[in-house]
This record gives C-alpha cells, sequence and structure tokens, in this order.
C-alpha cells in the first residue's frame, strides 16, 4: 500500500532520521513512537503528500506520490493533522461533509451519498445527533471525533493518525483504536498512527517505528520493537515491563 | 424550508422591490402601476424615456456595483482568510483612484477616467500579483502585506493629487474617492462580470469552505490550493475593477455585507456567495435612490450613505442577544 525508500527527515539545521524505509501494507497497524520533536509529525505529512520535497522517495499504490493530482491523492490516503489551523464557523455535519471532497461529483451542494456517508461517520465516532450542532461548541474531546469522523467520511485505503487519542477519555480512545483495528482487519485498510503512550502500541498495532530523533530509526513487527531496551532508549526514561497474559506493557518505573 | 433557501427567496423579492423602488423614486413622479406598465407594454414618450433612459441604467448599475463588492469581500475573506479582508485591500481600489484623480486633474472626459481608473487598478493587480508570486512560492500573508503596502503609498499619491489639484475639480475628485454612480457607463458589462464571477465562484465554493480550514487541512483533502487561490484572486480583482469602474470607491459593503449574511446565519460558501451578492445589490440599489431623492435636487455620492444606512443595520445584527449557528 505505502512504500517509503530511503527517506531522509530533516528539520532546518538537524537531520531527524536517515534513509527512513518501510512498507505498510493493508490489513496493517503501525505505530509511530517517538519522543517530542524527534521527526514524528513530519513523517507523517511527508506520507501524506504534504511536504512537496518529499515526495519522491514515498510510493502509493506503486506510483510515486508526486504522480497523483491532490484529489486523487486524498481519495487513497488521508491524514489526521494533530492540530487545525482555524475553527470552523458551521455546523457539524457540514464540517464532517468536507471529508467527501475528494469523492464529490455534484456541482453545488452534496449528494446524498456523501450526506449518507458523513452521517454514518458520526455515527461511527458516538456523534449521532450532533449534526446540526455548531462545530464551535463542541468541547475538545468532541472536536477531536468530529475530525476523526471526516477521516472516516473521506474514506482513504491508507489512514494516517497524528495522535488520534489526544482529548478523549479513556472510553474514546479504546473505541477509536477498536474502529481503526477493524477497518485494517475486516476491510483491509493500512492504519499509521503516532502514539505517546506506551500503553497502547503492544495491544493495538501490529507493527510499529520508532524514530529515535538523532538519524536512526527503526521499524518492524510490534514484539520485536516494543522491547524495554528500545523503549528506554527512545524516550530516556527506565522503565517497568509487565506482562499481562503474553502480553508486555511498559511503565515508568 | 431551510434558512439559506428561505434567505435566498426573501432577497430576491427584496431585489426585484428594490428596483422598482428605484424606477419610481425621483423629482419627476412616476407611480408603480406606470412603471409596471412600461415594463409591460412600452409606450414611446417622456415616461418612458425616464424610466429606460435614466432611472433603470442607473439602478441596475447599483444593483451589479453593490454585487460586485459583496462577491468581492467575501471572496477575499476567504484567500487571506482574514475577516477584516475588503475589497480594496489589495490595492485595486487605491491603483484605480490614482488612474482616476489623474485624469480629473488633467481635465479630461468621463472616457478617459474611466480608462484612467481600468489603467490604475489593472497596474495595482499585477504589481501585487507580480510581487507575490515572484519566487514561485505562492504564499496569502505576502500576499496581504502587499497590498497593504501599496494600497498606502498610492493613497498618499491620492492626498498628494488632492492637494495640489485646481479647486474647480476638487469636488469631482471627493465624489469619486466616496464612490458615487451618477456617472456610471452602461451597466451591460459590470452585470456580465457580475454573473460570470459569481457563477465561477459558486462552483468553486466546496473548495472554499475548505481552505477555511487552513492550507494544510485543505491540500490533505484534496483541494489543489494554489490553483485556487490564484482563480479565486483573479475573480475578486475583476469584480473590484468593474465596480469601481461603475462608482468609484464605495466603502462598507464589500466588508460588511459577508459578514451581515454570516451573522444570519450561513456559514456555507455556496449559499454565503449568492446571498452576499444579492444583500449587496439589493443595499447598493437602496441607499442610491436614498442618495438621489433625500437632499434633490441635490444628489449625495451614494457612498456617503452606505455606512449612514449600513452601520445602524450591523449594529443591530451584531448586538441579537443570540447570534445564530
Amino acid at each position: 500500500m505505502l512504500k517509503c525508500d530511503g527517506l531522509t527527515l530533516a528539520v532546518p539545521g538537524r537531520v531527524l532520521a536517515r534513509e527512513v524505509r518501510f512498507e505498510a501494507n493493508r490489513g496493517e497497524t503501525w505505530a509511530v513512537l517517538g519522543a517530542n520533536g524527534s521527526g514524528k509529525t513530519t513523517l507523517m505529512h511527508a506520507l501524506a503528500g504534504l511536504a512537496p520535497a518529499m515526495r519522491a522517495e514515498i510510493a502509493l499504490d506503486g506510483k510515486p506520490l508526486g504522480g497523483r493530482g491532490a484529489r486523487e491523492r486524498a481519495a487513497l490516503s488521508g491524514i489526521l493533522l494533530q492540530q487545525e489551523d482555524a475553527a470552523f464557523w458551521g455546523e457539524v455535519l457540514e464540517y464532517v461533509l468536507l471529508g467527501r471532497f475528494a469523492h464529490a461529483r455534484t456541482v453545488f451542494g452534496w449528494s446524498r451519498e456523501d450526506e449518507d456517508a458523513s452521517r454514518a461517520a458520526l455515527a461511527a465516532v458516538g456523534l449521532d445527533g450532533f449534526e446540526r450542532r455548531s462545530y464551535r461548541t463542541l468541547s475538545g474531546g468532541e472536536r477531536q471525533r468530529a475530525r476523526i469522523a471526516q477521516l472516516l467520511a473521506q474514506d482513504p485505503q491508507l489512514f494516517l493518525l497524528d495522535e488520534p487519542l489526544q482529548h478523549l477519555d479513556l472510553r474514546h480512545q479504546v473505541a477509536v483504536l477498536r474502529l481503526f483495528g477493524s477497518l485494517a482487519r475486516k476491510r483491509g485498510k493500512a492504519v499509521i498512527m503516532v502514539l505517546h503512550d506506551a500503553l497502547w502500541p503492544a495491544q493495538a498495532c501490529s507493527h510499529a517505528l520508532l524514530l529515535y530523533g538523532n538519524g536512526v530509526m527503526e521499524s518492524g513487527a510490534a514484539s520485536a520493537m516494543l522491547t524495554r531496551d528500545r523503549l528506554e532508549r527512545l524516550y530516556g526514561c527506565p522503565l517497568r515491563e509487565i506482562a499481562v497474559e503474553g502480553t508486555s506493557f511498559f511503565a515508568p518505573v | 424550508m431551510s434558512r439559506p433557501v428561505a434567505l435566498a427567496a426573501a432577497l430576491i423579492a427584496a431585489s426585484l422591490a428594490s428596483l422598482l423602488i428605484a424606477l419610481v423614486s425621483g423629482p419627476f413622479p412616476i407611480s408603480a402601476r406606470v412603471v409596471l406598465d412600461s415594463l409591460l407594454f412600452p409606450m414611446p414618450g417622456v415616461v418612458h424615456d425616464i424610466i429606460w433612459q435614466l432611472r433603470a441604467p442607473r439602478a441596475l448599475a447599483a444593483f451589479a456595483c453593490g454585487g460586485l463588492l459583496a462577491l468581492a469581500g467575501a471572496l477575499l475573506q476567504a484567500l487571506l482568510r482574514n475577516a477584516l479582508a475588503d475589497p480594496y485591500v489589495l490595492g485595486v481600489s487605491s491603483g484605480a483612484a490614482v488612474g482616476a484623480l489623474f485624469a480629473l486633474a488633467a481635465g479630461a472626459g468621463a472616457t478617459l477616467i474611466h480608462m484612467g481608473a481600468l489603467a490604475g487598478a489593472a497596474s495595482a493587480i499585477v504589481i501585487v500579483f507580480g510581487l507575490s508570486f515572484r519566487t514561485g512560492e505562492w504564499d496569502v500573508y505576502r500576499l496581504l502585506l502587499t497590498g497593504v503596502v501599496l494600497a498606502a503609498g498610492l493613497s498618499a499619491l491620492v492626498s498628494l493629487t488632492l492637494i495640489t489639484a485646481p479647486q474647480v475639480q476638487v469636488k469631482g475628485m471627493l465624489f469619486w474617492l466616496m464612490g458615487d454612480l451618477s456617472y456610471a457607463d452602461g451597466p451591460l458589462a459590470s452585470w456580465i462580470v457580475l454573473i460570470a464571477g459569481a457563477a465561477l465562484a459558486t462552483s468553486g465554493a466546496r473548495g472554499l469552505d475548505l481552505l477555511s480550514l487552513g492550507e494544510t487541512k485543505a491540500r490533505s483533502l484534496g483541494l489543489p490550493v494554489k490553483a485556487l487561490q490564484v482563480a479565486v484572486f483573479g475573480v475578486a480583482a475583476a469584480s473590484t475593477v468593474a465596480a469601481v469602474m461603475l462608482a468609484g470607491s464605495v466603502g462598507f459593503v464589500g466588508l460588511m455585507v459577508p459578514h451581515a449574511v454570516r451573522l444570519m446565519g450561513v456559514a456555507a460558501y455556496r449559499w454565503l456567495l449568492p446571498l452576499s451578492v444579492l444583500l449587496g445589490g439589493v443595499f447598493l440599489t437602496a441607499a442610491d435612490t436614498v442618495a438621489r431623492t433625500v437632499l434633490a435636487p441635490q444628489q449625495l455620492p451614494v457612498g456617503v450613505l452606505t455606512a449612514i444606512i449600513g452601520v445602524p443595520l450591523m449594529l443591530w445584527l451584531l448586538g441579537r442577544k443570540r447570534l445564530p449557528t
């Protein structure tokens, strides 16, 4: 689905990761882990085609990112941004409908199909009944769920999630991870998400990509990547390993 | 009936009413019945001439000018993502003003004044667009600042012209600067710009909605951001030029009409744009009717009245307890 071949992540004056190589296939759920400022968001933007300088090394369904138009790319891959620049002034349903841009065929307004997809997306994140609410009046967590609903309405094959769990309470964190897990397993989507919690990756992800921020990156199956040794180096703090029913979890000492 | 549809119906009715009132009002009394008769069964004569040679072109010019300014204002507010943007923020009207005032100072006739305004506006557009696009990296922030800086320089030129011009020509210059419809040419060309511009902009309204979420977000949802921004700039500039050519720089309409529509609970651009065009047209037609009748035979520049009438209405809208949406 997505192939990243020798990408270099850099911010002015510093190389964050050299030669980033990995391939995310349909049905896989990837965790991107790293300390603050290690290049997670830079990587996600590059994978979404939002960084024009970093399009050559990334291929989507066998075709380089630069070879597709904006609309065609958005129908294949969608990103949940960590932050949005502006507040939206309309109703929640109008906001979610904007996710349908890449699919919309009508000249004026939206089709029944777009509207059905958007209502279903709102229901999937537990926001049914919020359609006519003003987006501005939503709480932080509700806003995050509305943004996830917009991405679901976009219905891409590859989901790029930059901190999907921010602002969410525990119940909704579980619900969101289950939702994307089942999209990968049952509907053959590929999911790549930036996570900050050392607890979730082992439960929710099949693969992991570690960005150490010093030019080094590692990627592979979650079971191989999520070891105490690696995570201690990644976050620079001592961890305690807790094994429950065969799965290892990590908590700060 | 949803809110935008209801508003559209009300504004279409108001448009027809404002045009009819404009045809009825004036120093020569003509009743609404006579106007309607003249519309349906044209009979040559003085009444017919007053309606069709004098009042109708003026009313249609006022409507087109208001619609064009509201359209340009709404588009520039979307493009610059700035609520204070108006059609004049990018220096187009200042450029036109310099051109028109130079022509006036030289004692030129109406045609040359129009050509001067067009040349000035076109130069301002080319300079602003050229400077902002020069490096190939299109940046809306730089576009806004370039426009504001250029407008400041051009305003200084306007002041200089006003101070050094012969006394007899200053009043004409002030009328031009405040916005005045008495020298409006045939409104056909402006109506073509208005209808084409509004149709084009409305067909790209979904993109404008996306743009309001920020450029990165819009790009991630599949919008070719730069292409849209260039197109929006083009339509806004053409609308502004067409409006300025009709009436000079009429203030208030372009800035406030889109906000008035937003305050009435319409945010989606596919509705905001056509409703702004209608409201702008109604508003300027009504303001111009007052401008030429309230102190008749003295004619006031319409630009003075847009603010005098518009400010209380806008404050009332703003002061309502619960803002819709």
